[in-house]
């Protein structure tokens, strides 16, 4: 098994958190991993991306031309990496940010999740991410939804552990959005 | 794999390595997009009874660095490619006197302030001098995350056996990666004999470290006595990584983070079905030219793959003996992707 996604979205969505957290999740997992962040020299609200490799076998390259699957936060980056996609490959994106119709290929799986909104009615729209992340992972299944649980310990602070069960319940709440019958 | 295993950045392990190589002595000034190594040693080199001092610029950090390792302490510099552009005059005094030190350059594009994307540019720089004078550094180009911890200890080892600076050669790309480490210290640092080190005279007889040598015949001397370092260097210190180079028709030949990619170029072609495989410089000096022109004897024709426009292809060229070689240039902006080295294979692959 050998696995790459692509992350993007704006600088603070947390892309590379969640870049992280999938990493964090295959190696809890005995897999080899590489998470290779793409940033320029913008802060927040500029633009950033990530590509994870998760495998059974050794990686060579961390970059990624043809992904498996891509997470698209906001507009720009579906733009540029809708068409990066494998063909039959997977597709989230945020439709609270990015229109539907905008959305083009008919040659992959396409989860349409509208990741701010619900976030909101959680009660904190940073959430966006983690709903994203649970659902790629429940649609994917390239690693269990409890390693990425798990990492979570890893990519954020004690200062802000007090955060971590909400990270879970929108975990969780993003695996709905593909299996309604998700606990 | 087991669960001693953590996620790493690869800055992060060259930090990593140091500590556990016992440097205690970290001199330089922060650039983008090396900063995590000194981040890092500014928090853990104190811990170990070390120093991290932020330098005013680079040129104070390796005349800093030039004057702890003089002492015999194990010390180090990290920057990025403008960064180690400033610091070629100390890199000069430092080979000229013979001063075991490790340098790190994750490099980023060029020429001038270029951008901060993973670039190739430097190996020249790196590789054929750099400062003036005729010296070498022994220059080591890791190629993962465990490469760059491993080679951080086999770094200071070399410096102290050869009295001569090393030279860790990375990129943006892998100095941003994380990738699983296993950080497994030595168990015993192994200490070369350091008469030559400036302790302090008291009881013995003055010793003297210096790259100015003006009496009759001196300075020849001492160039000889350096350029027969060298020769040792390349009798004993080549390392190079092969991947199915043995039935392959053509040989990619590539360092750092290029090789890193290719490999999973060369994979594609072998599901294609072609023979293809890959040859990876791990020192860039001494450059393994014995196994690339024993290889090219034995008929093999090269691919060589660079972020630059043809650096080490000068060097591939020469141990080639004249055989034909390829090349594949991606200068900063975009890294190359498997596939995009994968249909330049494609396009160069012999017809059988």
């Amino acid at each position: 098994m050998k696995n790459s996604v692509i992350m993007a979205g704006f600088g603070g969505q947390g892309i590379l958190l969640i870049g992280n957290m999938l990493a964090y999740a295959g190696l809890e997992e005995g897999k080899h991993v590489t998470y290779m962040p793409a940033y320029g020299v913008e802060m927040r609200g500029g633009t950033a991306n990530c590509t994870v490799v998760v495998s059974d076998e050794p990686i060579g390259s961390p970059i990624v031309g043809k992904p498996d699957a891509a997470i698209v936060m906001n507009l720009p980056s579906l733009k540029k990496f809708e068409s990066w996609i494998k063909p039959e490959g997977t597709l989230l994106f945020n439709t609270s940010l990015v229109s539907p119709e905008k959305q083009t290929r008919k040659d992959i799986t396409v989860y349409p999740i509208p990741a701010n909104d619900l976030a909101t009615e959680m009660g904190n729209a940073r959430l966006a991410n983690m709903i994203l992340i649970g659902a790629y992972v429940e649609a994917t299944g390239v690693v269990s939804q409890e390693s990425l649980i798990n990492s979570l310990s890893k990519v954020i602070s004690e200062r802000n552990a007090r955060f971590i069960p909400q990270n879970i319940e929108a975990i969780k709440l993003g695996a709905r959005q593909i299996n309604p019958s998700n606990a | 794999m087991t669960e001693t295993r953590d996620l790493v950045k690869g800055n992060e392990a060259v930090a990593m390595g140091a500590i556990d190589a016992g440097c205690l002595y970290y001199f330089g000034y922060p650039i983008t997009p090396q900063s995590d190594i000194p981040e890092y040693l500014s928090y853990h080199l104190p811990k170990v009874g070390g120093e991290f001092v932020q330098a005013e610029s680079e040129v104070a950090a390796i005349n800093m660095l030039m004057g702890a390792a003089s002492t015999g302490i194990r010390a180090m510099t990290s920057s990025s490619s403008p960064g180690i552009s400033l610091m070629q005059e100390g890199i000069s005094y430092i080979a000229g006197s013979e001063i075991p030190t490790v340098i790190v350059n994750m490099s980023r594009s060029g020429p001038g302030l270029g951008g901060i994307a993973p670039s190739q540019g430097d190996y020249f720089q790196a590789v054929k001098g750099g400062g003036h004078g005729d010296y070498h550094l022994l220059v080591l180009a890791p190629n993962s995350v465990q490469e760059l911890y491993d080679l951080t200890i086999l770094a200071f080892e070399l410096a102290e056996k050869y009295r001569n600076p090393v030279m860790i050669l990375g990129d943006a790309m892998i100095g941003q990666m994380k990738e699983p480490l296993l950080r497994e210290p030595p168990g015993e640092i192994h200490e070369y004999p350091k008469e030559w080190a400036l302790t302090g005279a008291k009881g013995r007889p003055q010793r003297v470290l210096k790259s100015l040598y003006l009496k009759d015949g001196e300075l020849t001397a001492h160039n000889w006595k350096l350029h027969q370092k060298y020769e040792t260097m390349k009798e004993s210190e080549i390392r190079f990584e092969e991947l199915m180079t043995e039935d392959a028709d053509l040989i990619l030949v590539a360092f750092g983070s290029a090789a890193r990619i290719s490999r999973t170029s060369v994979m594609m072609a072998r599901e294609a079905g072609m023979r293809v495989g890959l040859f990876r410089p791990i020192t860039l000096f001494p450059f393994p030219e014995p196994q690339l022109t024993a290889m090219a004897k034995a008929g093999k024709r090269f691919f060589v793959v660079e972020l630059n426009t043809g650096q080490m292809l000068e060097d591939v060229k020469i141990s080639a003996q004249g055989n034909q070689v390829d090349f594949f240039g991606k200068p900063p902006g975009a890294l190359p992707t498997p596939e995009e080295i994968f249909e330049e294979i494609k396009k160069i692959y012999p017809e059988s």
